[in-house]
């Protein structure tokens, strides 16, 4: 490569890398530094201690908090993985002209360029104590009384993260499967294999790259959350960002960057673990 | 599978997608049907009349905070965003098409900026204006967060359509005598329009929409989602149900006109075929 040439390659990519430097490696280091930091009421010190982790680590609201917070994520991994490939078999391979695929396709994610929280909203009308389903389950004489676990709880709460990042699930599991050789379902089925061993044996090996990419997506962001819980749970459950929130809200800046500190080594630990399974580059 | 007959597993299947599909979409739906609710009505079914009067509400100032501010602020963070993250993505894409001193360190950071939960990202550039003593505002600190997780994605869709694009346009304008300049003008952008847009749609409706990276710094003017987000605590009126509609109805004008613009640009593509000669 010429000297020209090398000069113009990183012109091109400046944008992109001053925005990571200063919106991302920048930010990030000061909430390591400031996890250091002393505080009081109204003020943070520069210091270097470790007592904002000390504090977080012996107490046990952190520990139940990350454990709460885990079980989210493991729940919804679960369900979104279930549904979501459910969703990209049937379109990738039940669906036979390809205009229908991308028509199929393109409607399940329209939802994600709408707003989340307004999407959270909508389950009001829906799970309150005079919402639809309680009023249909009472007019079938179901049940005496509304069910007020239906909103404002952790059933909600999950509830929600399905219902907000299955997609995220469906799209790199669905690029997956139309990536897969239709010559070796034939072979699998030539060879006597059933529609279901063909999906077990074949199909769903070939799908792991994607099934990487959706659970990393899904476990990092409700890992992150903080929204979710606080509106569909009506301030009943817990999470980590909940927890970093309210300690940003009592002007704790030192305490809610030890634990940001945490979870963010947590979140990194889950991620590698996943990468192992996936080199993303080449899925593009 | 591919021929005759449909088997038990499609319709098995075919009726779990158009479930996902209601599920989806369904209590969305609701709140447009709802926002329509007479003047006393509540937030459930059922419709006691039909009105725009919650519409009207939305409008009045003193009612609901600031509306008109807080849209006509996340619409302009919206369109900067998208500029920038088509700019910047398309730049990126066509220079990471070889490998460069540092490329595989730029590449991690896109993902790194992917997964690092977005209220890590708010908190850092809240903390990190704080320790500077600086006042986080909607067009400066909201603004760069906004771009730490439209541009991974800008990022990612440009290596995937690089990947699938034919050098050889490339070769042959070169061959003709085109400057690079020429031929990323004349080549390389309109045969990459349908996907610039895509990388548009993103870049706008991921800030239009973002709470998490807005939530520490937008500073003291809020963005539509941060206004939403404080109305929820005390607004229990059908208003927040028309404030849905009218965000919603931005979102889904977004998307049309992408999806109609790509649409437009294919068959006038079909129908044309190529326009070689025309550019000079």
């Amino acid at each position: 490569m010429n000297r020209v040439k090398v000069w113009v390659t990183y012109l091109q990519v400046a944008p992109l890398a001053l925005v990571f430097l200063l919106f991302l490696i920048v930010p990030i280091a000061t909430i390591v530094v400031v996890s250091f930091f002393d505080y009081n009421t109204t003020q943070i010190i520069p210091a270097f201690l470790l007592q904002n982790y000390e504090e977080l680590l012996l107490s046990s609201v952190t520990w139940r908090t990350y454990q709460q917070t885990l079980q989210f994520a493991l729940i919804t991994w679960a369900l979104t993985l279930l549904i979501g490939f459910t969703v990209a078999y049937f379109v990738a391979f039940h669906v036979r002209s390809s205009t229908m695929q991308t028509v199929l396709f393109l409607l399940c994610t329209i939802p994600f360029w709408t707003s989340n929280v307004i999407r959270m909203i909508s389950w009001i009308p829906f799970l309150g104590r005079h919402g639809l389903a309680n009023t249909t389950l009472m007019n079938l004489g179901l049940i005496n009384q509304p069910l007020e676990f239906l909103l404002y709880s952790d059933f909600s709460v999950v509830l929600a993260y399905v219902h907000l990042y299955t997609l995220f699930m469906v799209v790199p599991i669905f690029n997956s499967m139309m990536r897969i050789d239709r010559s070796l379902l034939e072979a699998a089925r030539d060879a006597g294999a059933t529609g279901w061993q063909t999906l077990v044996n074949v199909i769903l090996p070939l799908c792991k790259p994607g099934i990487a990419i959706g659970s990393i997506f899904v476990v990092t962001i409700v890992m992150g959350d903080f929204v979710t819980v606080r509106m569909m749970s009506g301030g009943l459950s817990a999470s980590v960002g909940l927890m970093m929130a309210n300690a940003m809200s009592l002007l704790q800046y030192p305490a809610a960057a030890a634990n940001a500190v945490v979870l963010l080594l947590l979140v990194l630990g889950i991620v590698a673990a996943m990468m192992r399974m996936v080199d993303i580059r080449k899925e593009l | 599978m591919q021929h005759g007959k449909r088997g038990p597993a499609f319709w098995l299947l075919g009726a779990f997608f158009c479930l996902f599909v209601l599920f989806l979409y369904g209590p969305t739906l609701t709140i447009l049907i709802l926002s329509f609710q007479g003047p006393s009505g509540g937030l459930t079914f059922p419709m006691n009349g039909v009105s725009l009067h919650w519409f009207r509400n939305l409008f009045e100032k003193q009612m609901v905070g600031d509306f008109a501010g807080s849209l006509q602020r996340s619409l302009l963070l919206g369109m900067a965003v998208m500029l920038v993250t088509v700019v910047a993505s398309f730049s990126a894409g066509l220079a990471f098409r070889s490998r460069f001193r540092g490329s595989g360190i730029l590449f991690y950071l896109a993902i790194a900026s992917l997964i690092v939960p977005s209220i890590l990202i708010s908190l850092g550039i809240g903390l990190l204006y704080r320790v500077l003593g600086w006042d986080p505002a909607w067009y400066s600190s909201a603004f760069g967060a906004h771009l730490t997780w439209t541009l991974p994605f800008g990022l990612l869709i440009m290596f995937a359509v690089f990947n699938r694009f034919d050098r050889r346009y490339e070769e042959a304008a070169r061959y003709l005598g085109a400057t690079s300049w020429q031929t990323i003008r004349h080549v390389v952008v309109p045969i990459l329009l349908p996907s610039l847009i895509g990388v548009g749609l993103f870049g706008f409706t991921l800030s239009y929409d973002e709470f998490a990276r807005s939530l520490y710094t937008a500073g003291t003017f809020n963005t539509l989602p941060l206004e939403i987000y404080g109305m929820t605590t005390n607004v229990t009126t059908p208003v927040l149900y028309a404030l849905g509609t009218v965000t919603t109805g931005v979102s889904v004008l977004a998307i049309a006109l992408s999806l109609l613009s790509v649409t437009w640009l294919r068959r006038r593509r079909t129908r044309h075929g190529s326009d070689a000669g025309k550019a000079a």
